[in-house]
């Protein structure tokens, strides 16, 4: 059992309360998933400068050590490092020289990306997800089966910028999926069946796919129980597997589209009172598009 | 009428007040308010009382009721009437996974659609979705009664016994052992009966096909002993 949470707005006056109300949907699914806690938001940032989202202890100066444009936000175990798009290289060696200790688990445009150990509400507030602001976001409460309670092993995974994907179910093929995609160019950070299921997407959509025809893809290739909810810079998807083995219940309206592994995480939601509240069907791809 | 609000009192205490009902109870009539999607809301009922839920139910939702009548006024989650007894279950909206699961009778009925494994394992009850109904539904089902006024998905009435499917829309796919069946003067009559108790008058019999089990996997049949 896993819980997983996903709100895309497509209202721009909800956008500073996102992390408000993703918090809440978090929350609620810890009884899904108390072991740990995760989640991406899609926040400020524009093509111009990379954000890297970077765990570790001994955060703060960071930054200033790497010098040059590189602005950064400590929260807690993480550090978003944002700068002009051509000092990637030199960031990501300088980090790789000077602090292997660090983890670099997300990097895009606007993507960032928070997980830990712990009960979600903890987690939520460590963060403080609750001051955030975004056009979209997905969270998971992790109960684990198939590797160890551990931060890595906490969802959202991100394979590819501005790309992540939350999984509530496992993977029966995800060995043989990870040996045909590492000569792929694509790489893993864990042992995570999920993980290899974001590095799947990553390299679909690499090749040309839109989002929704690497979900479609994955369908036919990914063997086991899932149900993603998966976000890149400009998108926001669901799939679930052919015979629907773990819940999915999502809700729409003017303002938003969310997704919670239950009702009861929509329940906060505004409006939710006349949403339309459906259930989506296994086998078919939902995905939204900011315009 | 007693109202429990949710938002204050507990679905334990909600559940516990109904189980204390005397068979001859006097309070025949309960509303819970502000239900928020919760889990297991009025289960094990026994008594002949009516519960109005004022909005969306979370899973298993009057599991193995008897006797009374739950009308949820909102969509219910996995598992709604699972392993009803008696009495009836009305579901305003949507349900979820796997309703009326298991259950030996009663009456289930869903305004919206049913999703995956509606009836699964059926031993029993009667139900009648009046939108359509997801894929695998009336696996393994043993008797009482599907009725759908819309379609079906994938392997309806995979590997059957004796439950009977009525289906008025299209059928995406048969299960194994799963087939048309003709449809007898008895049958048009059991399914007036239901579609009255649905508060369907309208809807004819005629309109509907009826499905039910082959009977070829009811024994081992010699020829499949090499598979072994």
């Amino acid at each position: 059992m896993c819980g997983i949470v996903g709100l895309f707005l497509k209202d721009k006056a909800l956008e500073p309360q996102l992390g408000t109300l993703l918090a809440g949907m978090l929350n609620v699914m810890t009884d899904r998933g108390p072991d740990s806690a995760g989640f991406a938001v899609y926040g400020s940032g524009d093509a111009e400068h990379v954000k890297l989202t970077v765990r570790g202890r001994d955060l703060e100066g960071v930054a200033a050590a790497i010098g040059g444009e590189v602005d950064s936000v400590v929260r807690d175990s993480h550090l978003v490092l944002s700068f002009p798009k051509d000092k990637e290289d030199h960031v990501r060696e300088w980090l790789a020289t000077h602090r292997p200790d660090l983890v670099v688990i997300g990097s895009g445009h606007r993507i960032e990306l928070y997980k830990e150990v712990g009960l979600p509400a903890d987690v939520a507030r460590r963060f403080d997800l609750e001051g955030m602001s975004g056009t979209h976001g997905i969270g998971h409460t992790r109960m684990a089966t198939e590797s160890a309670v551990t931060t890595d092993g906490a969802h959202p995974f991100s394979t590819g910028a501005d790309q992540c994907l939350v999984h509530n179910g496992s993977l029966s093929n995800h060995r043989s999926l990870r040996r045909w995609l590492e000569p792929q160019g694509i790489t893993f950070a864990t042992d995570n069946d999920s993980e290899v299921a974001a590095g799947y997407l990553s390299w679909k959509l690499r090749e040309g796919a839109t989002l929704a025809e690497a979900l479609e893809a994955s369908l036919e290739d990914l063997d086991g129980f899932f149900t993603f909810v998966v976000g890149t810079e400009s998108g926001f998807a669901v799939v679930r597997d052919p015979i629907s083995c773990k819940p999915a219940v999502m809700a729409e309206t003017d303002q938003y589209v969310a997704f919670g592994s239950e009702y009861r995480a929509l329940v906060g939601l505004p409006g939710i009172e006349n949403a339309r509240v459906f259930e989506p069907e296994p086998a078919r791809v939902y995905a939204w598009e900011r315009n | 009428m007693p109202v429990i609000d949710l938002a204050t009192a507990s679905r334990r205490s909600l559940n516990a007040e109904l189980h204390a009902l005397p068979a001859n109870t006097n309070e025949t009539l309960w509303r819970v308010e502000n239900p928020q999607g919760q889990h297991a809301l009025a289960v094990g009922l026994d008594a002949p009382i009516k519960v109005e839920i004022a909005g969306h139910a979370g899973y298993y939702c009057a599991g193995m009721n008897k006797q009374a009548t739950v009308i949820v006024e909102g969509n219910a989650g996995v598992g709604v009437a699972e392993n009803m007894m008696s009495g009836m279950v009305h579901v305003k909206g949507d349900a979820s996974q796997s309703a009326g699961a298991t259950a030996h009778g009663g009456l289930l009925v869903i305004d919206g659609d049913a999703s995956a494994r509606c009836g699964i394992s059926m031993k029993g009850i009667d139900i009648v979705v009046k939108g359509s109904i997801g894929p695998m539904s009336a696996f393994m089902g043993q008797s009482g009664t599907l009725v759908v006024l819309g379609d079906a998905g994938d392997a309806l009435g995979d590997s059957i016994y004796e439950a009977r499917l009525f289906v008025r829309g299209t059928v995406k796919s048969l299960g194994a052992d799963c087939v048309q069946k003709e449809m007898r003067e008895e049958h048009r009559v059991e399914l007036r009966r239901l579609l009255d108790a649905a508060g369907l008058p309208d809807v004819q019999a005629d309109e509907f096909t009826r499905y039910g089990s082959a009977r070829t996997l009811y024994n081992f049949h010699v020829d499949n002993a090499a598979a072994y």
